[in-house]
């Protein structure tokens, strides 16, 4: 066995607290997660893609360390994941960039926290800046910055102190059509460079299979690993019209199929949630 | 009548230069920069020099009766008396020791222990309450508890704006440290950071706008509760330079001790602002040209 990352029968449960609703409904914990096995290859570009509400971002929370799971296990290296650390790093939907740093400052802060001398610090932020792009705008706040250079930004950050994992949430999600499709093949330009383990979680089916090397498929809640489709391209060769490639439609259309009947039952979820807390 | 024709001169100077550089070309830019920040003064200064002019014209023109409301010459003038002979220095000093001393230890105990509190949610929900009633219990109400308890002296006039700028600081910390975007301590976490270095590196300075917030409210209450508080029994300070001016009858110098407050007042409400800027400097917006 030799995964980087094993998610080993992991469930995850909330007690829900509504205030509107009976008591009985109270006592019920919602599982969000329900039995999740999973291995990641070191330096695999995982995607996991599932309908909203299936549990994707509970999954990355507890690969952050974030939270625990309610039963199962993941480990890293072999090694349990018992809380955050700086082997893996997160790259958020909505940036996370500290307003009150600049883009320099925020990308040096996972380094400050581990230990890195000053000096050091700035040339690794520096070359990791040039690295998404962005050289000569270390020193700009983060609202001097657009949306997609927000996330180049978050992403150098994540990368700086060199985690083993980077673990990205949904990260193009708020971004305009254009941008993303750029930022998209300069991930797959930086994931060659690094060489990183990427767990990339998305709703996009498109992005999911132009990023992968693997597709892990979400069922809807409770939110379960539906199968796992392989994309044969050679990253490499995966060139600008790679969208419009005949197996690259027919893998998206063998995605869609997994998710279409999943999509629907999360939607009728969502409606049920919103009837019962107006009751 | 000193005022009037000069302010009016100078509208009217404003003016024919704004006509004159409509009609021109934009280029120079040069021309247009000292154009823009004369029409920038124009603009901040104007209304106050009106009103200035009313208050310099009205008592001479009988309007209001020039006893009781004297023009703002006049004002002027006692004002500069009160300088000359010192007696405004001395009140002043008393005045500002005593918001300065209050407003800083309110300052030293409120932000740490706001910072504190904001940061236990269970402390500040059950706290709350009890600070939004000392709070809206208005600090004069209280002034008599205070003289009774620490006599006519310093003490009950420092520990009134203390009271003051107490409540505005503490609950504009706790509400600064509670809406820390949570999404920065979920990052700030997921980089490993510990309980400490996390509130020093990232509540501290998020809340930190907020905090802002409460000090200048806390600057100008500390101003507005003192002179209230000199009144009440003081044999220095402003308010009661003021209040005795007003007793003998002094009412030039009456109303300059009332124009010394605003000025100081306003020149607090600047220094904290100027403050503030310098430390949330990345809020500013980027004007490059």
């Amino acid at each position: 066995m030799n995964a980087k990352i094993s998610i080993q029968q992991v469930q995850k449960s909330f007690r829900v607290r509504r205030n509107l609703v009976d008591s009985n409904d109270q006592k019920k914990p919602l599982l969000a997660l329900g039995e999740i096995t999973l291995d990641v290859k070191p330096g695999e570009f995982m995607v996991i893609v599932g309908p909203s509400g299936c549990g994707k971002s509970t999954l990355l929370d507890l690969l952050a360390g974030l939270t625990r799971p309610s039963s199962g296990q993941i480990l890293l290296d072999g090694q349990l994941i018992t809380g955050p650390n700086l082997d893996r790093g997160i790259v958020f939907q909505q940036y996370a960039l500290f307003p009150w740093k600049t883009a320099l400052a925020n990308v040096e802060f996972g380094l400050q926290t581990k230990g890195v001398p000053r000096k050091e610090r700035r040339d690794i932020a520096q070359s990791f800046i040039q690295l998404v792009g962005l050289s000569g705008c270390e020193n700009r706040y983060p609202h001097e910055l657009s949306g997609g250079m927000k996330q180049r930004i978050a992403i150098a950050r994540s990368l700086a102190y060199d985690p083993e994992v980077l673990l990205m949430d949904e990260p193009f999600a708020a971004l305009d059509v254009q941008t993303r499709e750029t930022l998209q093949s300069e991930l797959l330009r930086i994931w060659e460079a690094t060489k990183k383990t990427i767990i990339f979680i998305t709703h996009g089916i498109e992005e999911a299979v132009y990023l992968g090397q693997r597709v892990a498929v979400m069922s809807s809640r409770p939110g379960r690993i539906k199968d796992v489709i392989e994309i044969p391209f050679d990253k490499c060769t995966k060139g600008e019209d790679v969208r419009t490639h005949p197996a690259f439609i027919r893998l998206r259309h063998q995605i869609w199929d997994l998710l279409k009947d999943e999509v629907e039952r999360a939607q009728a979820q969502e409606r049920g949630d919103t009837l019962q807390s107006s009751r | 009548m000193s005022n009037t024709p000069m302010s009016n001169a100078h509208t009217g100077d404003t003016l024919v230069l704004l006509k004159k550089e409509r009609t021109t070309q934009r280029r120079q830019r040069g021309m247009r920069l000292t154009f823009t920040t004369l029409y920038h003064v124009f603009k901040r200064t104007i209304v106050i020099l009106l009103f200035l002019s009313l208050w310099e014209v009205a008592p001479k023109l009988g309007w209001v009766d020039a006893t009781f409301f004297p023009p703002c010459s006049e004002v002027l003038k006692a004002w500069w008396g009160l300088v000359q002979s010192g007696d405004l220095s001395e009140h002043v000093e008393a005045s500002l020791a005593r918001s300065l001393g209050g407003f800083c230890l309110a300052l030293l105990i409120s932000i740490p222990l706001g910072l504190v509190v904001g940061w236990w949610k269970s402390v500040a929900e059950y706290l709350n309450p009890l600070l939004e009633i000392f709070r809206n219990t208005a600090a004069l109400a209280i002034l008599p508890v205070f003289i009774l308890l620490l006599g006519l002296g310093e003490t009950s006039k420092i520990a009134i704006v203390f009271y003051a700028c107490v409540f505005p600081l503490l609950l504009n910390t706790i509400s600064g440290v509670q809406n820390v975007d949570p999404l920065l301590i979920k990052s700030a976490r997921s980089m490993g950071l510990s309980s400490v270095s996390l509130f020093r590196r990232v509540i501290v300075p998020a809340s930190l706008p907020t905090i802002f917030v409460g000090i200048r409210q806390a600057g100008a209450g500390s101003v507005l509760v003192l002179v209230a508080a000199e009144m009440a029994g003081a044999k220095s300070g402003l308010g009661y330079l003021i209040q005795y001016t007003q007793f003998s009858f002094q009412i030039p110098e009456m109303y300059a001790g009332i124009l010394s407050i605003s000025v100081i007042g306003l020149g607090i409400n600047y220094a904290l602002v100027f403050l503030e800027r310098r430390l949330t400097a990345w809020k500013s917006t980027y004007t490059d040209g």
